[in-house]
Formats: structure tokens, C-alpha cells, sequence
């Protein structure tokens, strides 16, 4: 597999402003990611998974180390990377196929493709009859789904994933869960998909690198291999297979989550 | 006369029902409902006003009020009708709209794209925050004697502290709207590199139109307030102009005539603007009742 993403001993430190100290938020990151895969990012709060999409995105830079793009260093924000947020980020006043379209104008796709490819894309995450409706006609998991079609209209190469479905209830979770790993697999994108919640990171990975608490270095990479047992299983969440994996995410995180909370109680009491 | 402000309805959150199916029974029911709803509530706002021109017709009948100073209502409206007959009703009208619209809609170009920029680029709004503060808080009639020492008594000075005191509210909510629009929506429009002129036209611009259009409907009722004072000072034609002659003259039918034409003229101004508003954010999730 070609690496479609290196972070080289990438740290990021935010500096001191109006009375704080300087946080550091991240330090030296080093990951490879293949072209096509599903690497899911998983860490405490405040561990700087978010600032690590940031800098993926291109929204930021890092203090030191460096970020290669399909071998090039990433200097910038750019069509080939494609952001969902955790907040939706919808325009409020466009409909859903309006919001599909922003990104394809920013591509200038003429108009008239803009509309075939919009009604392609809501389609494909299921949102078929949808288009003319505004973001505040939608449920919470249609306006998520939309902004997926939206990220995957313009077709980036890359699809980065700031906790998409933390909002969610988990029903509505779960389904989306399984909408974009079919995506994904009907795609071929490559995902870096950003979660706090163990059980989203093994249902979801092809390989679920776990951050330390802040600042936040790469614990272990666990690499899970799911494919026979989503297979073989109806409910894949209650296999032995997926409770193995289960357990090693959740060894690797818990002792990082009590430290998180240990830095946020003394945050708070300072 | 009194401006309603409506503060923009916080867009609603949370799930939205799945389309409803319209069978046409039913909504031919729900139309019936919605057009009585309608007229009840036209006849209720009604009735308040309604009552209140009985009152001023029988309070000086009934010489509960002095029918020098306060002539019953319908001697006001014949008044008014002959204003309109002899044509000094719409030539004064005309003199005081084309001042404040001019004055207005000067202020409206000016202050939205400058609020735009001030707004957008931080450390300028920070500079000009307390010179903006300061023109907030001085009252635009107390400058209008600086006015007139500086442009004359004729059609400038007028136009000029109409689009003096307009331009204040409509800058001040752009630039408080465009530093409240939504960061996420800024993040998104950044991750598609999109340029600075591309994400104020494209995002800045749609998000903050709410809140300006209150500020420009604050501004309507600003511009007829400070012109038909200032028409007051030194005019030769115009509303303001009518009243003060009117009463100068003891003509005091005619005086009222002019005080009604102005509020229905405010009255008038601020329905088309909320009119305007509905249209440009009807995207808005709309207001019950
Ligand atoms: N712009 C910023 N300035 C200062 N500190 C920041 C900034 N953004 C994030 N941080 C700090 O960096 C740390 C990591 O934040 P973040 O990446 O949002 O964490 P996560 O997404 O994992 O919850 C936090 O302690 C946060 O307070
Ligand atoms: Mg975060």
C-alpha cells in the first residue's frame, strides 16, 4: 500500500495568550497512512485529536515536523482533503442540495452538474427526495448525512472526520456507522475518522491509533481485523472478536483517560 | 410612533419532523383555519386602534378635551382630505421621502459593506470600536445645529444627518453580526480554500443578513424621526415643515393631518422593510402566531 499520509514528529503548541501559559497540544506525532485506509483516532478530551484534524486540514500549522500529502508537505486548506465536523457546519439558509453544491462551487463545476451531482450524492447517503429541504427541516442524523454528501461531492481523496456522529443518539449512531463504512468501501477514500468512544473505534477501524492524554503522542497503533467476523456475525458488537479488541483499545485508553481527568480537575481548581 | 424590534429567532435545533404527506382535504381545512385565524387577528389589532380614533372623536364632543388643541378626529380627516386635494399633502410628503430615502439608502450603501470590513478584519474593529461607541451614544439631533453651520440650511444638511444618524445602527449590527457568524461555518468555507471577497459574499454576507436587517429597520424609523425634526429647524417644504407651519398658523386640523401622515408613512416604511426581510431570509424557520 502507497502511504497517502506521513506525519513526521508532528507537535503543535499553542501559544501563551491573555494570562494561560502555552498549552502543548501535540507531540511528535509520527503515522503513516495508506492510500484507501480507514485509520480511526481515538484519545481522551483534550488530548488534541481535533487540533490534529486541524492540521491535516490545513487550518493550522504545526509548530515543528511536517505533514506529507501524497508525498508533498501541506501548507494549506485544499479541495484534495474534504472536512466533516462534528457541528454539521451547514449554511442554514441553503437547502440540502444547496450545501452539496457549496463545495462544488468552490471546484467550479458548472451549474448543471452541480445539480446532477448534488442529487447523486444525497442519494447515495440516503437522502433520495430530500434535496429541497433547509437544515432545519432535518433530523440531526440527515443533517450529518448531508454534509457527508457534501464532503464527498467534490470527491477529495481524503476524508477527514472531527467526531461526526458524537451527537447522535445511538441508534441513529449506529446507522450512520454502517453508511460510511459502505461508503467507504464503495469509494475507496482514504478516512482518518477522530472519536473519543471505544466501541465507534473498533466497529469503524481498519487500524485505531490510540493518543495519550494531552500532550497527545501516539500510544500504539492497534490494528483490527474485523472482515471474517462482521461476516459471520449479525451483531457484530456482542462477537468475541470484536470484545478482544474491544479490550485492548479500552487497556491502551483507560489509564490515558484518567490522567485527562486528572489535568482537568487541576485546570479547574487552578 | 413605535418600531417594534424583533430580535432574529434563534434558528431552531434539534430533530425536524420528516416531511408531512398533504392529502388536499386537509389542507384545504388548515387554510380555512389559517385564513379565520387571520382575520380574527386583524380585527383584534383593529379594534385597539379603531377605539382610539372614537375616543379622540368624542373626547372633544363630549368637551372632555378642548376642542381648540384637540379637534375631534373626522374635522382632522377632512382636513387631511382637502391637504390632499389641493396637492400640498404629496408635495411636502414628496420633499420629506426623497430627503430620507436618499439619506437612508446612502447610509444603507455605505454602512453594510463598511460594517462588512470592520466586522470581518479584527484589529480594525478594535481601533474603531470606541469611535463608533462615541457616535452611537451622541444623539444626531444635537449635532444638527454643526450641520447646518456646516452644509447650510438647504436640501444637504438634511439628507446629510439622515444618513449621519441611519448609518449608525446598520453598521453597528453588521459588524456585531458578522463577528457572531457561526466559526464553524468560517472553518468549512476555509477548508475549501475558498477566497477572502468568495467567503464574505458566499457565507459571511447570507449569515449576517438577519441581524442587519435589523439594523436596517432601525435605521427606517431613525431616518423619519431626525428628518421631520430637522424640517422643523429651517424648511420650505416637507412634513416636518407642514406641522410647524400648521401650528405656527393655528390651522390645527391641518397640524394633525401631518402628525397622522408621518406615522402611517413609518407604519408604511416599516411593513415594507419587515416585508423585504421575510423575503430575503425566508429561509428562516418561520415565527408561530
Ligand atoms: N486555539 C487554541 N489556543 C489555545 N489552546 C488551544 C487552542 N485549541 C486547542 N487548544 C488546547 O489544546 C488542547 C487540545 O485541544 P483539542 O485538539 O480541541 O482536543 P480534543 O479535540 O482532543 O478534545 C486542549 O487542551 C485545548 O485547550
Ligand atoms: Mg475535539
Amino acid at each position: 500500500m502507497t502511504a497517502k499520509i506521513n506525519l513526521r514528529a508532528v507537535s503543535k503548541a499553542f501559544p501563551a495568550r491573555g494570562g494561560r501559559e502555552s498549552v502543548l497540544a501535540l507531540d511528535g506525532l509520527e503515522l503513516d497512512i495508506g492510500a484507501g485506509e480507514f485509520t480511526v483516532v481515538v484519545g481522551p478530551s483534550g488530548c488534541g485529536k481535533s487540533t490534529l484534524l486541524d492540521l491535516l486540514g490545513g487550518l493550522d500549522r504545526p509548530t515543528s515536523g511536517e505533514i506529507l500529502l501524497d508525498g508533498a508537505p501541506v501548507t494549506g486548506p485544499g479541495l484534495d482533503r474534504g472536512i466533516v465536523f462534528q457541528q454539521y457546519a451547514l449554511l442554514p439558509w441553503r437547502t440540502a442540495a444547496g450545501n452539496v453544491e457549496f463545495g462544488l462551487e468552490a471546484t467550479g463545476t458548472p451549474r448543471r452538474e452541480r445539480a446532477a451531482l448534488a442529487r447523486e450524492h444525497l442519494e447515495l447517503v440516503g437522502l433520495g427526495g430530500f434535496e429541497d429541504r433547509h437544515p432545519h427541516e432535518l433530523s440531526g442524523g440527515m443533517r450529518q448525512r448531508v454534509a457527508i454528501a457534501r464532503s464527498l461531492a467534490y470527491d477529495p481523496g481524503v476524508l477527514l472526520m472531527d467526531e461526526p456522529f458524537a451527537a447522535l443518539d445511538a441508534q441513529t449512531r449506529e446507522s450512520l456507522q454502517d453508511e460510511l463504512l459502505r461508503i467507504w468501501e464503495r469509494t475507496g477514500k482514504t478516512i482518518v475518522f477522530i472519536t473519543h468512544g471505544i466501541d465507534e473505534a473498533v466497529y469503524l477501524g481498519g487500524r485505531v491509533a490510540v493518543l495519550t492524554s494531552r500532550p497527545g503522542r501516539i500510544k500504539d497503533v492497534v490494528p483490527v481485523e474485523l472482515g471474517e467476523a462482521r461476516a459471520a456475525h449479525a451483531d457484530l458488537r456482542s462477537s468475541p472478536e470484536f470484545a478482544l479488541h474491544r479490550r485492548q483499545v479500552w487497556q491502551l485508553l483507560h489509564e490515558e483517560v484518567d490522567r485527562a481527568q486528572e489535568l482537568e480537575r487541576e485546570a479547574v481548581a487552578r | 410612533m413605535t418600531i417594534v424590534l424583533e430580535k432574529p429567532a434563534p434558528a431552531r435545533s434539534g430533530p425536524g419532523a420528516p416531511p408531512p404527506h398533504d392529502d388536499t382535504p386537509a389542507r384545504g381545512a388548515r387554510a380555512l383555519r389559517a385564513l379565520g385565524r387571520l382575520s380574527r387577528l386583524t380585527l383584534t389589532r383593529s379594534v385597539v386602534v379603531l377605539a382610539l380614533f372614537a375616543l379622540w372623536e368624542l373626547a372633544p364632543r363630549w368637551e372632555l378635551a378642548d376642542r381648540t388643541f384637540l379637534p375631534p378626529f373626522t374635522e382632522v380627516a377632512a382636513a387631511w382630505w382637502e391637504l390632499a386635494l389641493d396637492g400640498r399633502l404629496w408635495e411636502n410628503t414628496e420633499a420629506s421621502l426623497v430627503r430620507s430615502g436618499l439619506g437612508f439608502g446612502l447610509a444603507v450603501l455605505c454602512a453594510v459593506p463598511l460594517g462588512l470590513l470592520i466586522g470581518w478584519y479584527r484589529p480594525l474593529a478594535d481601533l474603531l470600536n470606541p469611535l463608533l461607541e462615541l457616535f452611537r451614544n451622541t444623539a444626531a439631533l444635537a449635532l444638527l445645529p454643526v450641520f447646518i453651520l456646516l452644509l447650510g440650511i438647504g436640501e444637504t444638511s438634511k439628507v446629510a444627518i439622515v444618513l449621519f444618524a441611519c448609518t449608525w445602527p446598520i453598521l453597528l449590527n453588521t459588524v456585531s453580526a458578522v463577528r457572531t457568524v457561526d466559526p464553524t461555518l468560517i472553518r468549512l468555507a476555509r477548508s475549501m480554500d475558498l477566497s477572502a471577497p468568495r467567503l464574505l459574499q458566499k457565507v459571511v454576507l447570507p449569515a449576517a443578513l438577519p441581524t442587519v436587517f435589523t439594523g436596517i429597520r432601525l435605521a427606517g424609523g431613525t431616518a423619519i424621526l431626525v428628518l421631520v425634526a430637522a424640517e422643523m429647524v429651517g424648511a420650505k417644504a416637507g412634513l416636518g415643515f407642514l406641522i410647524n407651519s400648521s401650528q405656527y398658523n393655528f390651522a390645527i386640523p391641518q397640524m394633525y393631518a401631518g402628525i397622522i401622515t408621518i406615522s402611517a408613512l413609518g407604519l408604511l416604511l416599516n411593513q415594507l422593510l419587515l416585508w423585504a426581510e421575510r423575503r430575503l431570509t425566508s429561509w428562516r424557520p418561520q415565527p408561530r402566531g
